[in-house]
């Protein structure tokens, strides 16, 4: 018995390994295609740039690395966002207007009633997984598809939210010098999620202790859907409804629940990035949903939705992001690596195809060593 | 040149599967215009060696022969250039298209670049005039009974000019009626030139129309026999390796008190505007087995349905241990004993991506003995699967960590009932649970029904299988378009006079009371 858990093990190691192999072999080929793609815009600096994009945060040591960090923490919440509702066989598209649900309870706990930080990280909490629970009781109570309602409602989230930030120029929390929001370090310092001397190391001025908060996040969330009797629940709903309705178990309870948590990581995700301070919101400009809440989608797929993944994936994305951002801006845009990231997310679709390539490669091997040895003995039985 | 009786050989094919030797060193040789049979238990290598001919598998070692040449056949168009066809077991149909559209798919008629069918439509209709084989052309496959979407299928490999035809059980979806015909279909085949290959494992079938038989046990080679000079039951112990008990084996029912207690049972269709159940009051009492007998879709799915609170109903009772569960959820019905081997082990019984350790806990995960504050015990949930696998032979490549999907239907059902069972129910719900199952399994669960009736559990079984009927229940209820049209008692009662029953011919009025 012992012998058979043992290889148990080896299988799931090795199924593991695969995983990861074919995140990287999408990872390289969007990487060279970044490459030809500088090479096509300007061949001279094209070794240059892609260097840079490579470097990523290690470039502009130490501060390019905090900042990375800094945008990794909320990558990583919307990352678990998709990925926790994908193993619920829900498709949380609406992590976007979840995140800025979550960037007002944030703000307005911060900015207005000046409350200590980890209040307003439960506020931002609360809020985006408010905005989460509506598309999953739409889906499970009335069968209106979650992305339908989840697009409908990152809109009403992103004009309602910037209308009430602006309220006309007059509103509470708005900066009229800036046209943003008021700054935490000015406003209220208090709310300000702790650096831990953080920002001393990389000599930057928001790179908090998030990252850590992120990853313990993660961590639990793993925890959550492998260890525990609700992720059991979940993953039964996410692969057969029929047969976890057959077990007894509430599918449309699970459905609105798997919603509101995956809603909760988003707006805890913006917590994160509004209580560091890495920028204010700007309700005149953001007539575009945050970026940040759609990244979740490839950062989620990259890491084939293992929430331990979605940490690599999120270092990943924001490594060559901010990379991007240190490209010479004479020659190049720094949305070059916003082209190498959507390869990769567009690539990532074939990752499960990739994974089948490496498997058949490894049998083809193991069958030709088979044959050999096989027709050695059938030639050993015609000699009898 | 003796090579030369034989249209199709597959000689020595052996084929390994991480974990399992699926086929090992198996020969079949079919001759020209015989009815071939492949016998075998579930997971025997069957469907491996018929993917194997139909180039859907490489064999790792072995060689087949058309015609006395060797060839290779790396894909179903090969095997479709050596004309060979299959008539798979779950039918593949394009649902939204006529039969006549299904046929030709693949290999339309054109004219420039419009269909010409007129000519398909033709030979269709010269072939299944020849053949037996009654469809209407322009019916939507969507449309069509289970049997005519079959003779499309057959029709599909007549119209390729297929030879060889390889029928992967053929039977189990068909009701008796259905499988009569399929019987002649054919012999009018081979006694047209056809050869077939015939898979299953009902041995009645195999008496009744094939010439020879050969038989698999657990991948290997057993032989091959002519069906002229052997018995069923000399059949049966090559397969299953030991005599099979046919006759169930069990002594008179001792029913006591009474368990379930259902009263105007009715429940809406989701298929027409009428009542699937219509007013359906009968009781279940301790140590017996009640069946529900009756030809496919006469309301015994939606029965179930609404018994074990998949669905709702409309009307009635249901009275259970004495008290009122009508509106009980599914899982405080699971809790007060009530178990229900599913109808659809796929749609209903298995989380087909979960691992057979987490399927083995499906009902019971919950529970104190595999959770503690909401945490699963992966070593108990391990330990106690081990323990099912073991005591109910189930079989899998990896043991626990295999995933439901790769095992064979056999071994699947095996779990479910294993974890059913097993919960110890006061009333076992048995929805065919010997559907697509072979003798071996199937004698081991009717043994599994009768254990659990003589420990004074209630077991109330749904069947379409006649023999099942008879053989194990000590009273049957005849279901006819969702109503109890008769009250039978297998030991003073006939198969025709059941049949009669069932085809709604007769009925009497059932009281909704037995004591």
């Amino acid at each position: 018995m012992d012998n058979s858990t043992k290889k148990n093990k080896k299988i799931d190691i090795s199924s593991g390994i695969l995983s990861v192999l074919a995140s990287l072999i999408c990872i390289i080929i969007g990487l060279l295609v970044g490459l030809v793609i500088l090479y096509c815009i300007n061949s001279e600096n094209a070794l240059d740039g892609f260097s840079r994009i490579l470097k990523g945060g290690f470039y502009l040591k130490p501060k390019g690395i905090g900042t990375v960090l800094a945008q990794t923490a909320p990558l990583i919440m919307t990352g678990l966002s998709v990925a926790f509702a994908f193993k619920t066989g829900l498709f949380n598209i609406g992590a976007a207007g979840q995140y800025t649900l979550g960037a007002l309870g944030a703000l307005y706990f911060a900015l207005v009633l000046k409350m200590p930080w980890f209040v307003c990280l439960l506020a931002a909490m609360l809020f985006g997984a408010l905005w989460g629970a509506i598309p999953g009781i739409f889906k499970a109570y009335f069968n209106v598809n979650e992305v339908i309602t989840a697009i409908m409602f990152n809109w009403i989230g992103l004009y309602a939210v910037n209308e009430i930030i602006y309220k006309g120029v007059i509103g509470d929390m708005y900066d009229m010098k800036t046209t943003k929001t008021y700054t935490l370090r000015s406003t209220s310092p208090s709310s300000m999620i702790p650096d831990m001397g953080l920002n001393n190391l990389f000599k930057t001025k928001s790179t908090t202790i998030a990252i850590f908060i992120a990853i313990i996040i993660a961590i639990v969330v793993y925890i959550v859907i492998n260890k525990t009797t609700f992720g059991y629940e979940l993953k039964a709903c996410g692969h057969n409804k029929e047969a976890a309705r057959y077990a007894g178990i509430n599918d449309k309870k699970n459905i609105v629940l798997s919603m509101t948590i995956a809603g909760a990581l988003s707006g805890i995700g913006a917590g994160l990035y509004y209580l560091s301070g890495v920028a204010e919101w700007n309700p005149q400009v953001s007539t575009a949903l945050p970026a940040m809440g759609f990244n979740g989608i490839p950062v989620a797929l990259l890491a084939l939705s293992n929430p331990i993944g979605v940490i690599f994936a999120a270092l990943f994305v924001s490594h060559i992001t901010v990379g991007g951002g240190y490209l010479p801006t004479k020659y190049f845009q720094p949305e070059i690596a916003d082209v190498i990231i959507a390869v990769i997310i567009y690539l990532c679709a074939f990752v499960m195809l990739f994974k089948g390539m490496v498997l058949e490669a490894i049998a083809n091997k193991k069958k030709k060593k088979d044959a050999q040895t096989q027709t050695s003995d059938m030639g050993k039985g015609a000699a009898e | 040149m003796e090579n030369n009786d034989y249209i199709i050989e597959m000689l020595n094919i052996t084929k390994e599967f991480p974990g399992i030797k699926a086929n090992d060193n198996v020969t079949l040789q079919l001759r020209k215009g015989e009815i071939h049979a492949l016998l075998g238990e579930n997971g025997a290598g069957k469907s491996t060696l018929m993917s194997i001919l139909f180039g859907l598998y490489q064999p790792t070692s072995g060689v087949i022969k058309k015609n006395g040449k060797e060839v290779k056949i790396n894909n179903p168009n090969d095997a479709n250039d050596l004309n060979i066809g299959m008539v798979h077991q779950h039918f593949k149909l394009v649902e939204c298209f006529s039969v006549l559209d299904n046929i030709i798919l693949g290999i339309e008629p054109a004219k420039g670049l419009f269909l010409s069918k007129k000519g398909a439509r033709e030979k269709v209709a010269a072939l299944s005039d020849k053949y037996g084989l009654k469809v209407d052309p322009d019916a939507l496959v969507s449309d069509i009974t289970v049997g005519m979407q079959q003779r499309t299928e057959i029709l599909k490999m007549l119209y390729r000019d297929n030879e060889i035809l390889i029928f992967d059980e053929p039977t189990a979806v068909l009701t008796p009626q259905e499988i009569e015909e399929l019987m002649k279909i054919m012999k009018n085949l081979a006694r047209e030139g056809k050869s077939i290959l015939f898979i299953t494992h009902k041995l009645n079938e195999i008496m009744e129309v094939s010439d020879r038989c050969t038989i698999l046990r657990k991948g290997k080679y057993i032989g091959t026999v002519n069906i002229k000079d052997t018995t069923k039951e000399e059949l049966s112990k090559m397969m299953v390796g030991r005599d099979v008990n046919f006759k169930v084996d069990k002594k008179p029912a001792k029913p006591g008190e009474t368990v379930l207690k259902i009263e105007n049972m009715t429940v809406p269709s989701k298929m027409h505007k009428n009542n699937a159940v219509k007013n359906v009051s009968f009781n279940v009492r301790r140590g017996e087995i009640v069946c529900i007998a009756g030809i496919d879709g006469n309301g015994q799915t939606e029965f179930v349905h609404a018994l074990t609170g998949l669905e709702k109903m409309t009307e009635g009772k249901i009275i259970f241990d004495g008290k009122d569960i009508t509106d009980a959820s599914i899982r405080e019905r699971s809790k007060s004993g009530m178990s229900h081997i599913p109808e659809d082990r796929h749609k209903h019984g298995l989380v087909l991506d979960y691992t057979l350790e987490q399927n083995m806990v499906l009902q019971r995960y919950w529970d104190d003995e595999f959770q503690k504050n909401g945490f699963i015990k992966q070593s108990a949930v391990r330990k106690y699967s081990q323990r099912l696998i073991e005591q109910y032979d189930v079989r899998s490549g990896q043991g626990p960590i295999t995933i439901a999907r790769s095992m064979s239907g056999g071994n699947q059902q095996k779990a479910i009932i294993a974890r059913e069972i097993d919960k110890n129910p006061d009333l076992l719900v048995a929805v065919q649970p010997t559907r697509g199952l072979d003798v071996g399994a199937i004698e081991y669960i009717h043994s599994q029904l009768v254990a659990q009736r003589d420990k004074g559990k209630a077991v109330l079984l749904v069947s379409l299988e006649l023999d099942e009927v008879m053989n194990v229940s000590d009273r049957i209820l005849v279901m006819y378009e969702g109503e109890i049209v008769g009250q039978l008692d297998p030991d003073k009662t006939t198969v025709e006079e059941l049949g009669l029953y069932m085809a709604g011919a007769k009925r009497e009025k059932v009281p909704a009371q037995v004591n």
